[in-house]
């Protein structure tokens, strides 16, 4: 019972990280159509720009962290701007290949400028507490908590401030919104920014607790694709449940199922439930 | 063909109400309305692109509705858009060749050996697209791309399309939208032509009413969804409730 | 005489068949010859990618999955003693009934949604061929598959595959195959529906066109010639494992693909030929020539959309029209 309540645990961490990273894809696929296949890459690069930062300038942990998504917010920025607006018009399988081409790219510097195997984050907080009989360290604990901040302080911010309100507007109609004046190119950026920059804060977040390497980010961002899709594209609870649901999952069925085939059942009953509902759970007819 | 009690509900609102009409062969037959009426989206229901809600359709007995397109179209019922719809990609002929290809039964096989039937395919195919190009007077820019060719020739090109099949009943969506009187009279002589010539069942919507009027047989409206008159062009002209619809309260001229 | 009409027409492709017959005299450096080879077989994958995607407009990115189940399906049947010319065409059967069971379910998607689908279904693949280990070997793949058994043609005795030279006639035949297939299908009223159902998918539905089974059709056919070309690589390579089946090789065919010049025929073979070549050339660039290709896969895809042959054909049309303008 104990080892059950153990995985639950666990299973809430890896989710905790799933809806973050589910978040900003679901924000950017709601807003462009398009998927953004370097969303994995970019998470991983936020990783990355953590460690540099805190190994090599000495940052703080959270210094580190919010350095990163910062620089990352301004990495998404670009990519938006260089990748996908200018195939807005053409056939998605264009966007694809930008993407495919920025995540050659992306993947290709982090190899270039730290080697391909992986490297290890100090942990900044290795103590580890006992409750109800659950190993909790700090870190994965931290992860939850500053993962419900950060849900929470999304989705104020898209329901309450203006340039919130203004990415739903655009995200729900595009053409309506440049009708009645909104610039929905700096609206796209905007959400590329927060999207990338999320991602970045996951990745910080988990980095001391697992190996960062430059693939950590490419199953991560089709698992991710699978819970936006599941969750309904733009839906940002569907996004949060679908994540926390697919981290419990997955520790569960770890677990006690086979370790191999979990994210083989993950892409499985992606393939089942389009076939079922070809636009997503929760997806609307899109013309 | 005939329309009994259609009604196609998009999240509460009835953009079609409980619509009943009848098309009798061969004839002409307008579907007017203010904008919003229903009119297209009574076309998409009729040409499977959506489901009803409720009611059924009928063509000559065979209940048809709720088939998926290509099915209505294997069926005589074919289509033009409003929003001009045709394959920009490709050249007029092959527009035409497409349009005829529910004619032809070689698939895979054949076409991979080259058999007789790929080859009677393809000469009637051939022979059926000259016989339309010159039917909508297209012959010249045979092989020109889609995208050279002018509005009116592109509307002409897509009525083109849905006639090639010989269908039973064509449905034209507002087939001069957009163009100006000299090629608007050139659609309505296309119009008679396949009426007349082909003998083919027309139902159109249009909004331009001198023309509706002068090439109607008869005339249905409809407004908010619902059909408010029905007759000849005569009866509707003078019908109070039509008139009001449109204008509100002043005669049309 | 009307055969001396059709190649005085075609003298080019003519000229190009010739070329290709004589090439294995002129190369001398192994590793060359190995390219030119891995070029024809890409070429195969490449093209038959192209039926789904660049004709059929629908982007399968699971073409590498099918491949490695021709791949594997080759390795296990003659690595347990079945001749390589029977177990060739049963995988690539096996690749197209695969095809047409997932196709089922996946192609009731249409765009992105479709192309996640066919993502997923490929790394898929990949895991249970590195899981399975009973069956597949696992991560470590399968080593010592048999080359293909040597043919016995009448009148000139028996064909050898050992050679590198006998290895490249291998696949060019199949690749000879696999282009006038490819060039049947493509130009016929069935091409043209597909082609429909790439421009325009509820006008060709609404021109009484059954898409769904149109694009099944593409799609099992695509997988036939991707197991085809799955079958071959592991029977010339010995050795493959789940890496054959990676999405990362389906992203590298669709590159060779889009930059060579989708729905033509010539571009994917030119794709799966220059750029390799190109790659090679860039290998004194070590780890940066992959930064250079990603920035001009960026750079082609937003300002050269239609690749190489693409743009080519274009050229023809403006200097067509062109003339046409100035005779009119």
């Amino acid at each position: 019972m104990q080892l059950f309540f153990q995985q639950i645990f666990n299973g809430i961490m890896l989710g905790s990280t799933y809806a973050i990273v589910a978040l900003g894809l679901t924000l950017v696929f709601g807003i462009l159509h398009i998927p953004n296949f370097a969303h994995g890459h970019l998470y991983m690069l936020g990783a990355y720009i953590s460690f540099f930062l805190m190994t090599l300038y000495g940052f703080g942990f959270w210094t580190a962290l919010v350095s990163s998504m910062v620089i990352l917010g301004m990495i998404g920025m670009l990519i938006e701007r260089i990748i996908y607006r200018p195939l807005q018009d053409k056939p998605h399988i264009n966007s694809f290949i930008s993407a495919i081409g920025a995540l050659i790219i992306l993947e290709t510097s982090v190899i270039v400028l730290w080697g391909p195997q992986g490297r290890r984050i100090p942990n900044p907080y290795p103590d580890i507490v006992e409750l109800l009989g659950i190993t909790m360290s700090y870190q994965r604990l931290l992860v939850i908590m500053t993962a419900i901040v950060l849900i929470v302080l999304l989705q104020v911010f898209i329901k309450k401030t203006t340039p919130g309100t203004t990415i739903e507007a655009v995200a729900q109609n595009r053409e309506g919104a440049m009708l009645v004046g909104i610039n929905v190119n700096w609206v796209s950026s905007l959400t590329f920014a927060i999207s990338t920059a999320t991602a970045a804060a996951a990745a910080s977040l988990v980095a001391p607790i697992f190996m960062i390497s430059p693939t950590m980010g490419a199953l991560l961002g089709m698992k991710a694709f699978v819970i936006v899709i599941l969750g309904g594209l733009g839906s940002i609870p569907g996004a949060i449940l679908g994540g926390y649901i697919l981290g419990i999952l997955e520790a569960i069925g770890g677990g006690y199922l086979s370790a191999a085939y979990k994210d083989v059942y993950a892409f499985g009953a992606l393939i089942l439930i389009l076939s079922i509902r070809p636009t997503g759970l929760f997806g609307k007819e899109v013309s | 063909m005939e329309v009994k009690n259609l009604t196609k509900n998009f999240a509460g609102l009835a953009a079609v109400r409980n619509v009943s009409l009848l098309v009798k062969e061969g004839e002409i037959l307008a579907i007017v309305g203010p904008n919003g009426a229903g009119k297209s989206v009574l076309f998409g229901l009729i040409s499977g692109l959506l489901r009803p809600t409720s009611g059924v359709i009928h063509l000559r007995g065979e209940e048809i509705t709720g088939l998926k397109p290509h099915r209505i179209a294997q069926k005589g019922i074919t289509r033009t858009f409003q929003t001009t719809a045709l394959f920009d990609q490709l050249r007029v002929v092959d527009n035409l060749a497409i349009g005829y290809r529910l004619r032809t039964q070689g698939g895979f096989w054949n076409t991979l050996l080259h058999t007789r039937l790929w080859k009677e395919d393809k000469d009637r195919t051939t022979a059926k697209v000259m016989e339309a190009l010159s039917f909508i007077g297209l012959a010249e820019k045979a092989f020109h791309f889609v995208s050279t060719l002018s509005q009116a020739e592109q509307k002409r090109l897509s009525i083109g399309v849905a006639l090639i099949s010989q269908p039973k009943m064509i449905l034209l969506d507002e087939p001069t939208g957009g163009l100006i009187l000299e090629d608007t009279d050139e659609i309505t002589a296309l119009i008679r032509k396949i009426h007349k010539v082909a003998g083919i069942t027309v139902c159109l919507i249009e909004h331009k009413m001198r023309m509706v009027m002068d090439l109607a047989d008869r005339m249905v409206v409809l407004n908010f969804g619902s059909v408010i008159a029905e007759g000849t062009p005569e009866e509707i002209s003078n019908n109070p409730e039509v008139i009001e619809a449109y204008l509100g309260g002043e005669s049309i001229a | 005489m009307a055969t001396v009409q059709f190649l005085r027409q075609r003298w080019f492709y003519v000229l190009l068949l010739i070329l290709a017959v004589v090439l294995p005299w002129s190369i001398t450096n192994r590793y060359h010859f190995q390219i030119v080879i891995m070029g024809c077989l890409f070429s195969i994958a490449t093209l038959s990618m192209n039926l789904i995607l660049g004709y059929t407009g629908q982007a399968s990115l699971a073409h590498a999955g099918f491949f490695g189940i021709g791949a594997y399906g080759v390795a296990l049947l003659t690595k347990g003693g079945l001749s390589f010319w029977l177990a060739l065409p049963l995988s690539a059967l096996l690749a197209a009934a695969i095809g047409f069971l997932i196709g089922l379910p996946t192609l009731r998607s249409r765009g992105s949604y479709f192309a996640i689908s066919t993502m997923c279904f490929g790394v898929i693949i990949s895991i249970v061929a590195g899981n399975w280990i009973d069956f597949t070997g696992g991560y470590n793949g399968i080593v010592g598959i048999p080359l293909p058994n040597p043919l016995s043609i009448p009148l000139i005795g028996d064909l050898g595959f050992q050679t590198q030279a006998g290895q490249y006639y291998l696949v060019l035949a199949f690749l000879f195959l696999t282009l006038l297939i490819m060039h049947r299908l493509v130009h016929s009223l069935l091409g043209l529906s597909f082609m429909a159902i790439r421009n325009n998918e509820v006008l060709a539905g609404s021109v009484g066109i059954n898409t769904f089974a149109g694009k099944v059709l593409s799609f099992v056919v695509a997988n036939f010639f991707a197991g085809l070309a799955g079958g071959i690589y592991a029977s010339l390579m010995g050795t493959i494992s789940p890496s054959t089946a990676s999405l990362e090789l389906t992203f590298n065919w669709l590159i060779f693909l889009l930059l060579g010049g989708a729905a033509t025929l010539a571009g994917p073979i030119i794709g799966a030929f220059v750029i390799p070549v190109i790659m090679e050339y860039l290998q004194f660039l070590a780890e940066y020539r992959l930064i250079i290709f990603g920035a001009l896969l960026i750079v082609v895809i937003i300002y050269f959309p239609r690749g190489l042959m693409g743009g080519f054909t274009t050229l023809q049309q403006r200097v067509k029209s062109f003339y046409a303008q100035r005779r009119g």
